[in-house]
């Protein structure tokens, strides 16, 4: 079971009911659950819209889109039924923020998802969860299940006459690739899981071709939140055009690794050695991946920077998921490279060839240089592929595998250079005899 | 046709199947979430299954298989009654992930996607599996265990063997 943890650095709105036992439908209404959703109701659809806009929330999935924005971007009349979807495919290395919120708060995902409902015009949620979360897909179950008894879900909720709304839970299968957003419809149409190409985007044609607004679980679990406090206290709990706070998850070579709720915009210095405890075992700083595994690295002297979408973006990489994971002075980094390239490889849905193509051949060099026999063109090659992949898919998913590869070619090719000269830096823990980095 | 005579599945399980089918605005929105629970079953998809979820959702047996072939979790031959899957993902790679996996192949005697011959537990090196703070971790069918050490590994998968391990479902 994931351990809960906090720090007094902290800025807390989105975990204010974790450790309470909030799953449980009367803690939540006993902590104020339910109530942003009837103030929803009572004032209306440009309400909502305009106190979203106000709160600069904008995407925890990791793009970072403003939620307000997305939200008005769905026609007001549509022929089609239009539909909120919450992403909770939570996939992207590094990242274990929602599962958290659904083990913890899964009330505020579906009071969530009947603000966005509500905003839009839509009737019917679907709370998407990854299949590997089955004892959360129990609890989110639950949870709705409890709603509807209470009569929040359903017809006529909160007794206010011609107000439905309906949420359908839904179980993934293992795709990484779902966690995007029009794979995601494939999914919840009963399809495999490739990409749709954009334009039309979902608020347009989306689920069933109806206009979809689909969130992530963090973003749409924050909504109740900025409806009780109000849009621009949310905003200004955060930084420039990045309103409110978000859940980090610190992971790898800390000491006090955790999902840490902090305001947008905080230190990522201080969230690494303040927050998270500094590098474990007194070790020395070597580099961060501050977003999940497809943001490009950091190296040790760049973390003087603060953790938005904007600050992220200048200093050359993403905020992504949230999902930082810091490396010591013993990880290799000819190592780390191959082994982030395989997940895409291995998660890579085969639809637009430079991303099934381009991540196959950049695994097999990497294998090949990490078990000895590369050359430094090859270095040149990976750069090369990395390059003619990004940008040309449908999806993200081949930008995902690009990025991180050209960063670490980039930062620590004299790592690459002296590792293929035989000067190899830290401390291997894999070997391509493991079947997710080898030739297999 | 939404329910079927003659199911091969447990009354549950046809009972959420009926149910499944009829929830969505589409009823083939119901095919992923039918192949998961038709493996938490059986075990894995067998040829069988595959023809009574096409009959439900009145789909092609085809396009079962289509949809099959494309998730990591779903599969057509049988697991171990205990599928073990350790995560080596960067986060859990960073804190032994790679030892708890070479642990369990050494304990159980198995590779990766392998079953021991009683046919009690399997084997699978995974993805990311969405607990990367709690690194590093590992999954017994949808049990998640956390903050492992070789000496944890050797506790869960004793429970496992002996028939005490947690096992949602």
């Amino acid at each position: 079971m994931p351990m809960l943890v906090s720090h007094p650095e902290e800025v807390i709105s989105l975990k204010r009911r974790f450790g309470q036992g909030a799953a449980d439908i009367d803690k939540y209404i006993e902590l104020d659950g339910y109530k942003a959703v009837q103030k929803a109701i009572a004032e209306g659809p440009e309400w909502i819209l305009t106190t979203m806009k106000a709160s600069g929330l904008r995407g925890r999935g990791g793009a970072g889109f403003p939620t307000g924005m997305k939200w008005s971007f769905v026609p007001k009349v549509s022929a089609k039924p239009k539909y909120v979807l919450v992403n909770g495919d939570e996939s992207e290395p590094g990242t274990c923020k929602d599962h958290v919120i659904f083990l913890e708060d899964p009330h505020a995902v579906i009071e969530g998802t009947m603000i966005a409902g509500l905003a839009i015009g839509s009737k019917l949620g679907f709370i998407y969860l990854r299949g590997e979360y089955r004892y959360l897909l129990k609890i989110v179950e639950k949870a709705v299940a409890d709603a509807y008894a209470k009569g929040y879900l359903g017809k006529n909720i909160f007794g206010n006459e011609g107000v439905d709304f309906d949420i359908i839970t839904q179980t993934g299968a293992g795709a990484y690739e779902v966690g995007e957003e029009s794979a995601l419809m494939e999914s919840l149409e009963g399809k495999r899981g490739v990409p749709r190409i954009k334009p039309p985007f979902p608020a347009v044609v989306g689920l069933y071709g109806g206009p979809t607004v689909i969130n992530n679980a963090e973003t749409i679990a924050a909504c109740p939140h900025i409806l009780l406090m109000g849009g621009e206290a949310y905003a200004k709990l955060g930084s420039e055009r990045n309103g409110g706070t978000r859940l980090f998850g610190i992971s790898g070579h800390v000491e006090r690794p955790g999902v840490y709720e902090l305001p947008m915009g905080y230190s990522l210095r201080k969230a690494i050695y303040d927050v998270a405890g500094g590098i474990k075992n007194g070790k020395r700083l070597k580099a961060v991946v501050p977003g999940g595994s497809s943001c490009p690295v950091l190296t040790a002297d760049e973390i003087d920077v603060g953790l938005d979408f904007d600050q992220m973006a200048k200093a050359g990489t993403m905020l992504g998921s949230g999902g930082i994971v810091v490396l010591d002075e013993t990880v290799s980094i000819v190592e780390f490279a191959l082994r982030v390239i395989s997940f895409y490889q291995h998660e890579s849905c085969g639809w637009c060839i430079p991303c099934r193509e381009g991540t196959d051949w950049i695994k097999k060099t990497l294998a090949r240089v990490y078990a000895g026999g590369g050359t430094k063109k090859d270095i040149d090659n990976v750069q090369y592929l990395a390059d003619n992949m990004m940008g040309r898919t449908f999806c993200p998913l081949g930008d995902a595998a690009a990025m991180p590869t050209l960063g670490f070619v980039k930062k620590f090719r004299k790592e690459f250079e002296d590792y293929i000269d035989g000067n190899r830096a830290g401390t291997p823990v894999m070997t391509t005899e493991h079947d997710l980095v080898g030739a297999h | 046709m939404a329910t079927i005579a003659n199911s091969m599945f447990t009354a549950e399980t046809a009972a959420r199947f009926d149910s499944l089918a009829t929830i969505y605005p589409v009823k083939r929105s119901a095919l992923v979430p039918m192949l998961l629970y038709a493996q938490d079953e059986l075990g894995y998809v067998s040829e069988a299954a595959i023809q009574e979820i096409a009959q439900r959702l009145d789909l092609f047996d085809l396009d079962v298989r289509n949809v099959l072939s494309y998730y990591s979790m779903l599969r057509t031959k049988p697991a171990g009654k205990y599928n073990v899957q350790v995560c080596t993902n960067i986060s859990c790679m960073l804190r032994g992930g790679y030892e708890i996996l070479d642990h369990c192949k050494q304990k159980l005697g198995i590779g990766h996607k392998q079953v021991t011959p009683d046919g009690k537990f399997s084997l699978e090196e995974v993805e990311c599996i969405g607990a990367c703070c709690w690194a590093p971790a590992m999954q017994v069918n949808y049990d998640f265990h956390d903050d492992l050490t070789t000496i944890k590994v050797d506790a869960i998968l004793q429970d496992y063997a002996e028939g005490r391990g947690k096992d949602v479902r």
